[in-house]
């Protein structure tokens, strides 16, 4: 999970990284208010999950209280990047006489924690890798010793940050560690790290994505959740324990094992591709729904409900390797899924193309054949099942 | 022969005593795998039943599992938040492998498992975690892949997906596999696709590999390059995710594409770079190696 500035301010600000007064606000007014409780000039911020909101004119300076509700304003609903400005972040003004990077990070070609500093923060930090690579040290940390001061003041030191600041900015990377180990993050990061004109630091900036498969211990991110900020139906599928992401195309998809499911997605694609219908451009997948290798009727069940209430699906494919889980039983619950739903009053008005192989392919397939359940269709492979359901989307478009 | 995991293996279960592990450990005996001891800690003393007459005795700890039974495999069923002790203490009984099965472990706990592995000089070699597991056809099975769908032969596979695993094996079937090795699709994984190609090269029985990948990380590049310079025997490729779209996750906690970075298309690139032939659906890939081994 990616977190909002103010999320990621608040986990700095927990730990002892000096941030700077803010607030957030969603209308002009408020932000009046917050720079006057502030004071002074401020410093007026789209709240969006995508960089290079300030080239976008997302980030801007205000005077006074008038005018950062004027700035405000303009930036609130904005589109930066394909994401709507709900939000804008109101932060003292700092007066900067230089700029730094730091962060902390997983490494997964290493298999370990990696920490890097630049002297030259404010900028995006992959443009500086590819055009400087020597401007960006790095420094392999030990999962389990962590980030000593000594490593961290290396780090600062082949970053050449000025002698002056080695010192504070060292500490601060101790800092952003407990941040990065004791939250669970998978990323720190502080663009800029400011010098300000009394020589001090703050984080002017930041970002943080955090483990969700660590939420058992850290019960306090519950909160960083933004509901709001995900498809509807993503949220639907997420209350009811699905492993869903929703999509663009056409065609429904519902299989078992995430690797399969992609998979599955690529070859409906493929399908999509090879087909030449009147809107010139080949249906896709609709969604990526993984339900995991038990694939019992419940789980069938709400996840064909979730599909067909997308009303992008035009077809709905369910590609089903049957490993542990024997195939005659996948067949069972699709059965049972769709008695349940038309029993709820659910028109099933989609066509459904199931592919089923692998443990008892024949007997499952032989179970949905004799339950000749309407618009119901069965296929012997994948790439064959794909076609057909890219076809059925495609006409039904 | 096959890779890490032979007739000779002795199996010990982690959280034998959970549903799914003793389920999985009735599944294992039936496939023929010497199943030796099971650990729940608080639980010693009490016995998990197979199949005609099998009967496994449950330790409180690792460590007098493996001086009582010799067993030297662990399969992990542990839950997530119990999984880096129960890794940990496997390493410090020198099981020569740990399959970690677990899924939903936080990325600190595999990383700090793995840093312990290797600061004790990975004496143990770990598979997953989140994985299915590894499995020499008609000899051991340590984990949960379908023992039935193939038989014993001679083509190695190694893969982040479980379920593209049995549709390959399933697929392969009437040429059989010396062992399929689900590696998991999580970020920090023990055993990597290079490790399993090293000894898929070494390994007598072995006469061709599949390497199935998936968006994410820069695993399969780095394989391409070792290919190139180390293995002789014939790879075919397989590679999931292309249409997956920038920054979301996959299902898996480590399938993602972050800007430019894990793309399928990258890792399909950098495969045939090295002279690895790489099906565009899982059905190509099979035939594509049904080809190189009929022509053998």
């Amino acid at each position: 999970m990616d977190l909002f500035e103010p999320e990621a301010h608040e986990l700095f600000d927990k730990h002892g990284i000096p941030v700077g007064r803010y607030r957030v606000v969603s209308t002009a007014e408020e932000a009046r208010a917050a720079a006057e409780e502030i004071g002074g000039r401020v410093v007026v911020k789209a709240q969006v999950k995508t960089g290079g909101r300030g080239k976008a004119g997302g980030v801007k300076l205000a005077s006074d209280p008038a005018d950062a509700a004027g700035k405000a304003d303009d930036i609130l609903g904005m589109n930066i990047k394909g994401h709507t400005v709900g939000k804008v972040l109101i932060g003292e003004a700092s007066t900067v006489v230089d700029e730094y990077y730091i962060a902390l990070l997983l490494d997964r070609s290493n298999r370990s924690f990696l920490a890097m500093a630049s002297r030259h923060g404010g900028v995006e930090i992959e443009q500086v890798a590819a055009e400087n690579p020597d401007a960006l040290a790095r420094v392999p940390v030990d999962p389990i010793h962590g980030l000593d001061r000594e490593t961290a003041f290396r780090l600062c030191a082949e970053a050449r940050l000025p002698d002056a600041v080695r010192d504070k900015a060292s500490d601060i990377l101790i800092k952003l560690w407990d941040v990065f180990s004791k939250e669970d993050a998978t990323l720190v990061e502080i663009n800029p790290l400011a010098e300000l004109t009394d020589g001090s630091l703050r984080a002017l900036d930041g970002k943080v994505s955090l483990d969700d498969d660590a939420s058992f211990r850290q019960n306090g991110h519950a909160s960083f959740l933004d509901i709001t900020a995900t498809d509807p139906l993503e949220a639907r599928a997420a209350a009811k324990g699905l492993n869903y992401v929703k999509l663009d195309g056409e065609v429904g998809i519902i299989g078992n094992g995430a690797g399969l499911v992609m998979s599955t997605l690529d070859v409906v694609a493929y399908a999509g591709e090879a087909l030449t219908n009147e809107r010139g451009g080949g249906v896709k997948a609709a969604n990526f729904l993984d339900i995991g290798g038990g694939a019992s009727a419940e789980v069938m069940a709400n996840g064909l409900e979730i599909i067909l209430g997308d009303p992008a699906v035009k077809s709905v494919l369910v590609n089903v390797f049957g490993g542990i889980t024997a195939c005659d039983a996948v067949a069972n619950g699709i059965v049972q899924a769709l008695g349940s739903l038309q029993g709820n009053g659910k028109t099933i008005d989609k066509p459904l193309v199931v592919r089923l192989d692998g443990n008892n392919a024949a007997e499952g397939r032989r179970i949905l054949g004799e339950a000749a359940l309407a618009g119901v269709l069965s296929a012997e492979t994948m790439d064959g099942a794909a076609s057909l359901a890219a076809e059925l989307a495609s006409k039904g478009v | 022969m096959a890779i890490f995991l032979s007739e000779d293996s002795k199996i010990l279960v982690q959280g034998i005593t959970g549903a799914e592990g003793t389920r999985h450990t009735r599944r294992m005996i039936a496939a023929g795998t010497n199943v030796v001891a099971g650990v729940t800690p608080g639980k010693a003393g009490q016995t998990v039943d197979g199949d005609a007459g099998v009967s496994i005795p449950v330790f409180d700890s690792v460590e007098q599992a493996v001086r009582t039974t010799a067993a030297d495999v662990s399969v992990v069923f542990v839950p997530a938040r119990f999984a880096k002790a129960a890794v940990v203490e496997a390493i410090d009984a020198e099981v020569s492998l740990a399959v970690v099965l677990t899924e939903g472990i936080p990325v600190h706990d595999t990383a700090a498992f793995w840093a312990y592995a290797c600061a004790r000089g990975n004496r143990t070699r770990i598979i997953g975690p989140n994985c299915p597991g590894i499995i020499s056809p008609g000899q051991s099975n340590a984990g949960i892949i379908p023992a039935d769908i193939t038989k014993r032969g001679r083509i190695g596979l190694v893969s982040k997906s479980g379920t593209l695993t049995y549709q390959m094996m399933y697929e392969l079937r009437d040429f059989g596999f010396s062992t399929c090795i689900g590696i998991g699709g999580d970020p920090i994984v023990g055993t990597t696709h290079i490790d399993a190609l090293a000894a898929f090269e070494s390994d007598p029985e072995t006469e061709a590999i599949v390497m199935i990948g998936e968006i994410g990380g820069d695993a399969e590049e780095r394989a391409a390059e070792y290919i190139k310079a180390n293995i002789t025997k014939p790879v075919v490729g397989y590679i999931a995710g292309f249409t997956a779209p920038e920054g979301k996750t996959m299902g898996h906690a480590g399938a993602i594409v972050s800007g430019s970075s894990g793309t399928a298309a990258a890792k399909q690139e950098a495969l045939q770079a090295a002279g690895v032939k790489v099906g565009r659906t899982p059905s190509e890939a099979a035939s594509l190696m049904r080809q190189i081994l009929l022509s053998h």
